[in-house]
């Protein structure tokens, strides 16, 4: 449903895209970049490719700085810029899926709304995963033949980004045990490279980086995409891995695997706010239209660059980046999730991890 | 061997790309920010490369490097002066400086404490350098070895040092530690997320307390306050003895120590996922236990500064093999470094596994960068260091209110909370009274650093372990005791048994006075009611979240147990027995001129301040007020002072783009940089 209306305004979005002139000047002005992460994370890096980049699209060219404010996986910022009130559009804070899990599954510390904010650009990822290779000779595009297998996974924690990889396997019948409590996916395949994982998962640059170097050793057998999403909202197969299967279609070739239904439906809204619509830079609420317009314009004249494909691929992937309204239809798609998905996921926190969020 | 063939000519190649005048030059910039940076306690290489990150953009790879790695090699040389000089420990990689380093600088020798520190950086970063140039290549395989009950027992080995560290009362020791292991498990678990002595009504304390909060309130606030209360220069008699040149003279009659912790700093920094936090501590217990007269330990052994200062910046080449080789950053700064990189020219040198295959002299031009940064680094420092010595003849109460600005600022840095400085003064708090009675600081902090690393691995190689069992008994067996394992094993044996030997020897708060037993008492019974409260508040997370009780009840027990031992010793030991050491009754403390109270109320006036009316005003008030009151200056003197003070915060805010602890005040009106 969200996703259909996402789709839908992605398309007439694009229709409705015109180049008009920014009314605002920010010359000799500093525009923060907050991100609720430390200096060492993936979003960290996200902004620090995107500010330099803004400066010199935005009018009177602003120097762009970012700034961090972790604490509580970022739960800290999100309540901080919740309080933070329109003023001379020199503040931009930026998002990821650690921000949105937590406050799609009600967490306590939550105390921001995102439909207050007002988003100017959005990007995403996607991830891969990838098997160990002595069970890995057993996958033939089902997991028909690893539901006898018990595999180890080096998670984060179930109640982040790890939700969607250890659903997935475990709707595939797979038996996963994580390991919780381990501090970044590099860890994660370390692990898997000592031995003691045999089962890991990584974002596309992250796979691209090193995990494809242990592929063509033969040190790991890629086993499954998350997919992309395709304007009508389908998923399909992940343009920087064509030739790795989805996870849809290893479910649909799997017995018990069903790509309808309630597990269905939560896998997939998890997999919306988590990867395609992994990243998202707001203003604060109270933000004029044409600050906001400013700013996608902005950001439009950033990813239209006759080299952005370039540069972005080799810093932080070839994925889309969503500005204006399609900015707006895919932070709607990426920060909702129906109430029976919600109980699906809060049930099987639960159930499998012991996990209570209140 | 191909390797070593492909080995030879990249590293021509990088000779060449380094060998211009134009890298040379970034070089140089990078080393001077760094010490720029690094000199101030808590801020540190991450602060710095955050600040040349946006430059880094499409710049020439070889020049950005240059510069950043100018910059990164420098911070563990350059906090020595704080280390030394003061007491703060700047970062981890200093901490164990401080034991030695300080009390040389209250002798008069701050000199020959940093030259000797210096020289021994200079050597650790190169040995460090020469040793990866060959290990680089060779590394992939052997840092793989390293496995969950591996680091498990390296961080058991840091644990060890305990033994050495823990002073006259081993079970004080023992106690310390563990009550900074219970300290370091505060806040949300790792593994399954459950609260500990935390509560999401106070959000501070679910991210738990920082290393630089812990570092700086266990050592530094003490110090600060024990020598202001003393009204004297931190250099007895204002004096200066030895110079610089007998520091490296020093070094030079310590070379073999030195080799040895720098091959200590390389090896261990190579083991991602332990970071340099035990790296200064293993070196420094090396250091005591190959020393064949202990007593000067603790009281300014110039060993027990060589030691870590070799390994610590050895340390920093051993981690660009886990940064390089696997793109697993070692430390805050690495992480950063990384995304430097990606940043640099059109992005094509990918940090990872295809580092050394396809960039192999750029790799080999970041080993021997780093190399030649700590070599003009340390010039540099060495020929300031003279000069910067002199700091310690200075009159103390005219140093203090300029060590209370700079510490909360650091402690400020690392979280951003009005919190970081509560939290600074409350642990500060428990390392006045820890040194007053002689419980082991140092303890404490080993206890602290380790807690998490503990834990976190102790919980997964258990995990991992059963997993192996169920499989089969000689699986799990071979994976718990790995060669690799039980030889670290035999060593951590070996290590306690002698550090317990010779504890008893190094006195690292001096030869501390008992007489009364009401005061030690108090306090113990204080800490006791501490772990108590941890340990229910530990049995209180459900079962089916195992992971995150365990180890809060494991070590607190044995703390528990070991703080009941000591008290049946207050019982039955007569008043003037080591167990009632008490720093309040004779020596320095005892006959200074100013109370605890009152002194430390002033840094309490500065928190207080800031709480309503932010830093910047709070801190002109508190200047002002002190410098007039407390060091009765005149009104010329007052203003100059705080002048450079508030001038000196803000040039170093303004240009790593830092904001001040906002009061009430900023939240009701809104003022301009920097009051804000």
């Amino acid at each position: 449903m969200t996703i259909k209306t996402f789709a839908a305004s992605v398309a007439a979005a694009t229709l409705l895209a015109s180049p008009t002139l920014a009314e605002i000047d920010l010359s000799g002005k500093t525009v923060e970049w907050v991100i609720p992460f430390s200096e060492t994370g993936g979003s960290a890096k996200w902004a620090n490719f995107f500010a330099p980049l803004l400066s010199e699209e935005l009018p009177g060219n602003p120097t762009v700085v970012v700034k961090f404010m972790p604490g509580a996986g970022s739960t800290k910022g999100a309540n901080w810029f919740q309080e933070q009130e329109y003023d001379e559009g020199t503040l931009i804070f930026g998002t990821s899926g650690s921000t949105q899990f937590p406050f799609l599954l009600d967490d306590p510390r939550v105390r921001y709304e995102y439909s207050d904010w007002v988003p100017v650009m959005a990007s995403g990822t996607g991830g891969v995963a990838y098997l160990n290779p002595k069970d890995g000779e057993k996958f033939d595009g089902s997991a028909n033949n690893l539901k006898d297998v018990d595999f180890i996974y080096g998670s984060q924690g179930a109640t982040r980004l790890d939700l969607v990889p250890l659903l997935a396997w475990e709707m595939l019948g797979m038996n996963v045990e994580p390991v919780f409590g381990i501090k970044g996916r590099g860890d994660g395949r370390l692990m898997f490279e000592r031995g003691e994982a045999t089962i890991d998962y990584q974002t596309s640059s992250a796979y691209l980086g090193a995990s494809a170097e242990l592929v063509a050793q033969g040190k790991a057998v890629p086993m499954m995409t998350w997919g992309a999403l395709d304007d009508a909202g389908n998923i399909v197969r992940d343009p920087t891995f064509p030739d790795i299967p989805t996870f849809k279609e290893v479910c649909e070739a799997t017995d018990g695997c069903e790509t309808s239904g309630e597990a269905w439906d939560a896998w997939k809204a998890f997999f919306v706010a988590g990867f395609p619509v992994q990243k998202i830079a707001f203003l604060p609420n109270g933000t004029p239209d044409d600050v906001a317009k400013t700013y996608s314009d902005a950001f439009d004249a950033v990813r239209n660059r006759p080299d952005f494909p370039e540069i972005a691929s080799k810093r932080v992937g070839k994925y889309e980046v969503f500005v204006g309204a399609n900015a707006k239809a895919a932070t709607e798609a990426g920060t909702t999730v129906s109430p029976e998905a919600k109980a699906f996921v809060k049930n099987w926190l639960q159930d499998s991890y012991g996990v209570s969020l209140k | 061997m191909e390797m070593f063939a492909t080995a030879l000519p990249a590293l021509g190649q990088a000779w060449a790309l380094i060998l211009q005048p134009e890298v040379l030059g970034y070089l140089v910039l990078g080393v001077v920010m760094g010490l720029a940076v690094g000199v101030f306690p808590g801020l540190g290489g991450i602060a710095g490369l955050s600040l040349l990150l946006p430059f880094m953009f499409g710049m020439d790879p070889v020049l950005g490097l240059a510069l950043m790695v100018g910059m990164v090699a420098v911070v563990p040389t350059s906090d020595t002066f704080a280390s030394v000089l003061m007491g703060i420990p700047g970062s981890s990689a200093s901490q164990a400086t401080v034991l030695d380093g300080f009390p040389l600088a209250k002798k008069g020798q701050a000199a020959r404490a940093l030259s000797a520190a210096f020289t021994s950086s200079l050597f650790g970063g190169l040995v460090g350098a020469a040793f990866l140039t060959i290990f680089i290549i060779v590394a992939r395989p052997l840092v793989l070895a390293f496995g969950l009950p591996e680091m498990l027992m390296i961080s058991i080995l840091g644990l060890s040092m305990v033994a050495v560290l823990a002073g006259r009362v081993a079970l004080k020791g023992l106690a310390a530690a563990g009550l900074g292991m219970l300290i370091g498990t505060i806040g949300e678990a790792d593994a399954g997320g459950s609260l500990r002595m935390a509560s999401y009504d106070i959000p501070y304390l679910t991210d738990g307390l920082k290393l630089v909060i812990v570092g700086l309130g266990i050592f530094a606030v003490p110090e600060i306050i024990s020598l202001l209360r003393q009204d004297r220069s931190i250099a007895k008699d204002a004096k200066l003895g030895a110079g610089w040149g007998e520091g490296v003279k020093d070094w030079v009659a310590n070379k073999w120590l030195s080799v040895r912790c720098s091959l200590i700093g390389v090896v261990i920094g190579v083991i991602p996922g332990l970071g340099g936090s035990v790296v200064d501590w293993i070196a420094y217990g090396h250091a005591v236990q190959t020393t064949k007269d202990k007593s000067q330990f603790g009281k300014g052994e110039i060993r027990g500064v060589i030691g870590p200062e070799s390994s610590n910046n050895a340390k920093e080449g051993g981690g660009l093999v886990p940064t390089l080789l696997f793109g697993i950053p070692g430390s805050g700064s690495m992480a950063i470094f990384i995304g430097a990189i990606a940043l640099l020219g059109s992005g094509d040198i990918e940090v990872g596994p295809s580092m050394l295959r396809d960039n192999l002299d750029i790799t080999y031009s970041i080993v021997w960068l780093l190399a030649l940064a700590n070599v003009v680094g340390t010039l540099l420092c060495i020929a300031a260091s003279g000069g910067i010595a002199k700091l310690t003849t200075i009159r103390f109460t005219y140093l203090a209110p300029f060590l209370f600005m700079l510490i909360s600022f650091a402690a400020f840095q690392s979280g951003q909370n009005f919190e970081d400085i509560l939290a600074l003064f409350a642990i500060g708090l428990i390392g006045i009274f820890l040194r007053r009675f002689d419980w082991s600081r140092p303890a404490f902090l080993i206890g602290f650093v380790l807690s998490n690393p503990v834990e976190k691995f102790s919980n997964q190689a258990f995990q991992i372990a059963s997993f192996r069992f169920r499989s089969s008994f000689e699986e799990g067996m071979s994976y718990i005791f790995s060669p690799i394992v039980i030889v670290l094993l035999i060593v951590t044996v070996v290590s306690v048994v002698l550090g317990l030997r010779q504890a008893k020897s190094i006195m690292a708060e001096g030869d501390v006075k008992s007489g009364s037993k009401r005061a030690p008492m108090v306090f113990l019974l204080i800490i006791m009611a501490y772990v108590v409260a941890a340990l229910i508040n530990a049995n209180m997370i459900p079962d089916y979240n195992m992971t995150d009780k365990i180890v809060p009840l494991v070590i607190g027990g044995i703390t528990l147990a070991a703080l009941l031992i000591l008290l049946v010793q207050m019982i039955l030991r007569p008043e003037n027995d080591a167990v009632f050491a008490d720093k309040e009754l004779a020596g320095e403390d005892a006959d200074a001129p100013f109370g605890l109270w009152s002194t430390l109320a002033w840094f309490l006036g500065l928190i207080v301040a800031t709480y309503f009316i932010g830093f910047i005003l709070a801190l002109l008030g508190f200047l002002v007020s002190f410098l007039r009151v407390r060091a009765q200056a005149g009104w010329p003197k007052t203003l100059i002072l705080t002048a450079a003070g508030i001038a000196l915060m803000c040039v170093m805010a303004g240009a790593l783009n830092r904001d001040f602890p906002p009061g009430l005040l900023q939240h009701a009106v809104d003022l301009p940089w920097p009051l804000k």
